[in-house]
């Protein structure tokens, strides 16, 4: 029985001792060992997430970049595309016009030339009907002087226009 | 393969754990019957009964050794309340004497020590004893330094010691790597919060509580370590002392009550959810349960620190009850293998002592779900 009966001086003690030991464990120990694991915990947890975040603003910048880099891509592309179209109507462009301006030119030769024929035609019929009547008048005044005077003027007359 | 043995040491601690708690329970039938047969066994011979009782009982002075002889030991402070108000004296006083035959006259009170308990003696300077060797002395309040009491101290300016030292070494280090000797206390503080606290209590509440439970974990862990040296200046019983885990047990109790909200008061007058005839019958199954939880603490230390100080000192007592020196190698090692299996059980016990607060604490704040 002795062996189960609590006695009063151990309870007493152990009391007094327990609470004083709690208290004091609690102001010198367990406040400062939580509260520095705690904190290291924290800062473990802080370090992990900014380090997550970093990875992550890594990865976006990555992906713009590679979105910017096939956009500039593409863009040039286009550019090219664009560049190689004009150039292709402007050259077929300035080759229509030019043939457009040749041919004009071609037509406003040839009007010229055709005037000028024209010209050089009624001015050939003027000098033909001039010298004809010049002729005309000579072989008048001749055939008024002597008949084969006359003759040999026509004939002359004849040889010379042949020649002209 | 290699889990064969350690499962035949599991089966085999479990089987002495059971032994050793029928052994408490036959060592208390005895000695409740039976101070005559210890009388007579000690005219017989060694007597195993009164050795073991003598070695995991509290004692009014530290007994060392013994030289030639004569009995060598520490002497402590005996504190008596009496009538005549606060006395105080060495327990050097008797001179070893526990037969209740020396006198110790203070404030004219004549004091005798019989079995390790303080009497006022009677008119003739004796015990009386009755019919079963009782003896009917009335008793002053003892609030001696025991040799209990003293191992109490020392395990508390340990904790402090160490303790202390490694809440500085934080301060000193901040928040960097522990350092020093806070290096192996961490990881145990940092079990007793992850695997014991936060589950049980939870994340919400259980800063409130952590300090106790360290406290109750590393105080019943030093205490069941000192009971194992066999030497001065530890080699008492303390978490194999009632009185101990009683008070230990009466703080749980306390906090348990103080904290119970709302819920766990109905849970326990009132059970929701259950037929009323139901509520009405499960309400003295639950207060008798509130007050089980404790005195279950109380008596599970109890009998497991002493059981296992019971089996050691079995086994050596078993050299001078064969009378043989060739018992003595058989006994040592089978010390040795109960001593290692008891270097578990102090861990396992404060851990389970830890636990099951933590586990009780939990259902006192539980909320309603």
């Amino acid at each position: 029985m002795e062996l189960i009966t609590p006695a009063i001086g151990l309870i007493f003690w152990t009391t007094v001792t327990f609470l004083i030991l709690l208290f004091l464990l609690k102001k010198m120990a367990w406040k400062p060992i939580l509260g520095a694991v705690s904190d290291r915990e924290e800062s473990i947890k802080n370090a992990l997430t900014s380090a997550e975040n970093a990875r992550k603003e890594m990865q976006n910048l990555q992906v713009d970049n590679e979105r910017i880099l096939k956009e500039a891509r593409i863009e040039r592309e286009e550019m090219m595309k664009d560049a190689r179209t004009i150039k292709e109507t402007m050259l077929t462009e300035a080759k229509d016009e030019a043939k457009a301006e040749a041919s004009k030119i071609i037509e406003a030769a040839q009007a010229t030339i055709q005037s000028e024929k024209q010209k050089a035609i009624t001015e050939l019929k003027t000098q033909v009907a001039e010298l004809s009547v010049g002729i005309a008048e000579k072989v008048v005044r001749k055939e008024l002087a002597n008949d084969k005077e006359q003759s040999v003027l026509i004939e002359q007359l004849l040889k010379e226009v042949t020649i002209s | 393969m290699k889990l064969t043995p350690l499962f035949k040491l599991i089966v085999l601690s479990f089987a002495l754990f059971i032994s050793s708690n029928e052994i408490v329970f036959s060592q208390e039938h005895n000695t409740s019957n039976s101070e005559e047969e210890l009388q007579q066994s000690t005219e017989e011979g060694f007597d195993i009964t009164s050795m073991i009782m003598h070695h995991i009982s509290d004692a009014h002075d530290f007994h060392i050794l013994d030289w030639k002889g004569h009995p060598v030991s520490f002497p402590l402070p005996i504190i008596l309340w009496t009538d005549n108000g606060l006395i105080s004296f060495m327990s050097s006083e008797f001179h070893h004497n526990d037969d209740g035959t020396h006198v110790v006259e203070r404030k004219g009170m004549n004091f005798v020590k019989f079995h390790e308990k303080i009497y006022i003696a009677n008119s003739e300077g004796k015990i009386t004893l009755d019919a079963e060797h009782h003896p009917t002395n009335t008793r002053p309040l003892d609030f001696s330094i025991t040799k209990n009491v003293f191992v109490l101290f020392l395990s508390v300016a340990i904790l402090l010691l160490l303790f202390s030292a490694a809440g500085r070494s934080y301060k000193k280090h901040g928040n960097g790597e522990p350092k020093g000797i806070a290096k192996f206390l961490e990881p145990l503080v940092i079990f007793i919060r992850d695997e014991i606290a936060v589950p049980n209590i939870g994340e919400k509440h259980y800063r409130k509580y952590i300090p106790l439970l360290l406290t109750i974990f590393f105080f019943v862990w030093l205490n069941n370590i000192f009971g194992l040296i066999p030497f001065f200046p530890f080699a008492a019983n303390v978490s194999g002392n009632i009185a101990f885990t009683f008070t230990l047990a009466i703080i749980v109790f306390i906090v348990v009550t103080l904290s119970g909200n709302k819920n766990y008061w109905k849970h326990i007058f009132w059970m929701p959810d259950v037929p009323v005839g139901m509520k009405i019958f499960l309400a003295p199954i639950e207060v008798i349960g509130m007050f089980v939880k404790p005195v279950s603490l109380m008596i599970r230390l109890f009998a497991n620190i002493t059981a296992g100080h019971i089996i050691v000192l079995s086994l050596i007592g078993l050299i001078f009850v064969l009378k043989s020196i060739w018992v003595a190698p058989i006994s040592v090692a089978f010390t040795l293998f109960i001593s290692v299996i008891e270097i578990l059980v102090t861990a396992i016990q404060a851990y389970i002592f830890t636990m099951l607060t933590s586990l009780y604490i939990g259902a006192a704040i539980e909320e309603e779900h």
